[in-house]
């Protein structure tokens, strides 16, 4: 095994694909299960409900603002990979990194406060 | 897939992306204001049966996502799987359709409810 | 030897197999890595295998792994590498090793050719010079990535390179972005189609090792980025 030193490669924009790549992996698969959830609501008011109240769990109120973190986290780094991708170039991306991660903190925050 | 396939997904990851981009913004908000206080079906119910402009809205966004997701999964899978291409374009039909199915079902299913 | 520093150095020695062998060598003033490999080559083991030529930065022949990180040893001083007092080389990543510190970058110059990476005249010999005025967009956008000397390190650092082996890499993508660039050159329908999909552009994941470690500053994932927008134009005008 050739370079035992570790790969020193990990820089921002490294786990910034990463970020986008696991959140996005998990919203995928998140996604037809969130539209089981909503579709008891053809069984009737009372399945949907009594799926809503298992939701009043704590532990399930953290997986959704994980869920919401997991959101935001990878639209703003979609979107800074349109900046990249799509405007012109400059030093603009590394302030675009920071606020990405900004508000995605901010909007699971904002889901913690209302949920609690 | 050919190379002007290829292309294609890429862009229509792109454009999917700029639609989702819209639509999650304005999901995380309603999202938000209406779990304050509490989240019944009720409240969901009320605000999608029979309201035609979220239904429009829904649709676009399940339509949007059944694109952008299933190239996602594809590309994570054609690289982690170089050997299996015809795999990971599977998962992504599959995917495809499954994204359809339950996004319409809930949408029609919430619309028409109560 | 009582009073110099000592530097500890680990070296790649063998070719895909092999291992690291520790040599201990006197350490001080602007010492590069280059002298550092330099040295234990004369003085300590003559059958090392490592490449050099201009040792000012000009040519990027010295290019190795040090440290975990790809760079120009010539143009990397020992004092800001090696915090410790250790050194660690080994060769280039993603490309076959011939010996020791040797690679062969065959496969680099391939990929450069398969994206097309060479100027393609537009049929007859033109009656007088092209006028390309330096400050219009195209040709600023193909001067701002035309520096690349093909030393293999942006190579060496990209990810993707290291999972899929069919992926052109940052160098030969930067190469074709400066040609359809060039309002001179004639080849960019065949170029457009080299460069587009799973081995080419798409494939970027914009890690930006590239640019992170480019000896040059140059930026291939803006040039990929651009190759990204002229393969999606060509293919909505069904040029691709």
């Amino acid at each position: 095994m050739r370079g035992l030193a570790r790969p020193s490669n990990r820089h921002t924009a490294y786990w910034a694909f990463v970020l986008h790549r696991v959140s996005g992996l998990l919203l995928a698969l998140f996604l037809p299960v969130h539209f089981w959830a909503l579709s008891l609501a053809i069984e009737g008011e009372a399945a949907l409900d009594g799926f809503l109240r298992w939701t009043e769990n704590p532990l399930v109120k953290l997986a959704e603002f994980g869920l919401v973190l997991l959101l935001a986290a990878h639209l703003t780094g979609g979107l800074r990979l349109l900046v990249i991708e799509l405007l012109p170039w400059s030093e603009r991306q590394k302030a675009m990194l920071a606020t990405a991660g900004g508000i995605a903190f901010a909007a699971g925050v904002l889901f913690l406060i209302n949920v609690y | 897939m050919s190379v002007p396939a290829q292309t294609w997904l890429w862009i229509a990851q792109r454009a999917s992306a700029a639609v989702l981009a819209l639509a999650v913004s304005v999901h995380l908000v309603t999202v938000i204001y209406a779990v304050r206080g509490g989240l019944t079906a009720a409240d969901i119910i009320a605000r999608l049966q029979g309201n035609v402009a979220w239904l429009g809205f829904y649709s676009v966004f399940v339509l949007a996502a059944a694109v952008h997701a299933p190239i996602g999964v594809r590309t994570i899978l054609a690289e982690s799987l170089p050997r299996a291409p015809r795999l990971a374009d599977a998962a992504g039909g599959v995917l495809m359709i499954v994204i359809l199915a339950g996004g319409f079902r809930a949408i029609l299913g919430l619309y028409g409810a109560g | 030897m009582a009073n110099e520093a000592i530097l500890f150095v680990s070296v790649w020695r063998g070719a895909e197999r092999g291992r690291f062998v520790d040599y201990e060598i006197p350490r001080g003033g602007h010492q590069t890595v280059l002298d550092a490999v330099t040295h234990i080559q004369r003085h300590v083991d003559p059958t090392l295998a490592y490449r050099f030529a201009c040792r000012v930065g000009m040519c990027g022949s010295c290019a190795m792994t040090v440290n975990g990180v790809p760079r120009w040893t010539c143009r990397t001083r020992v004092d800001k590498v090696a915090k410790d007092g250790r050194l660690e080389l080994a060769p280039l990543k993603n490309l076959p090793v011939i010996k020791d510190l040797t690679v062969d970058m065959e496969s680099f110059f391939n990929k450069v050719r398969r994206a097309e990476g060479a100027f393609v005249p537009a049929g007859d010999t033109p009656g007088d010079f092209a006028a390309v005025p330096p400050a219009s967009r195209p040709r600023t956008l193909a001067d701002a990535a035309i520096e690349c000397i093909g030393c293999g390190v942006c190579y060496s650092a990209c990810d993707v390179v290291a999972w899929n082996r069919d992926y052109l890499g940052p160098a030969a993508l930067n190469r074709a972005w400066t040609l359809v660039n060039d309002v001179r050159d004639a080849g960019n329908a065949a170029r457009l189609r080299a460069v587009a999909g799973d081995a080419g552009c798409h494939a970027c994941h914009t890690h930006q090792s590239c640019r992170t470690w480019c000896p040059k500053s140059l930026n291939p994932t803006a040039s990929i980025a651009g190759l990204k927008r002229a393969t999606a134009r060509a293919a909505m005008r069904g040029r691709l």
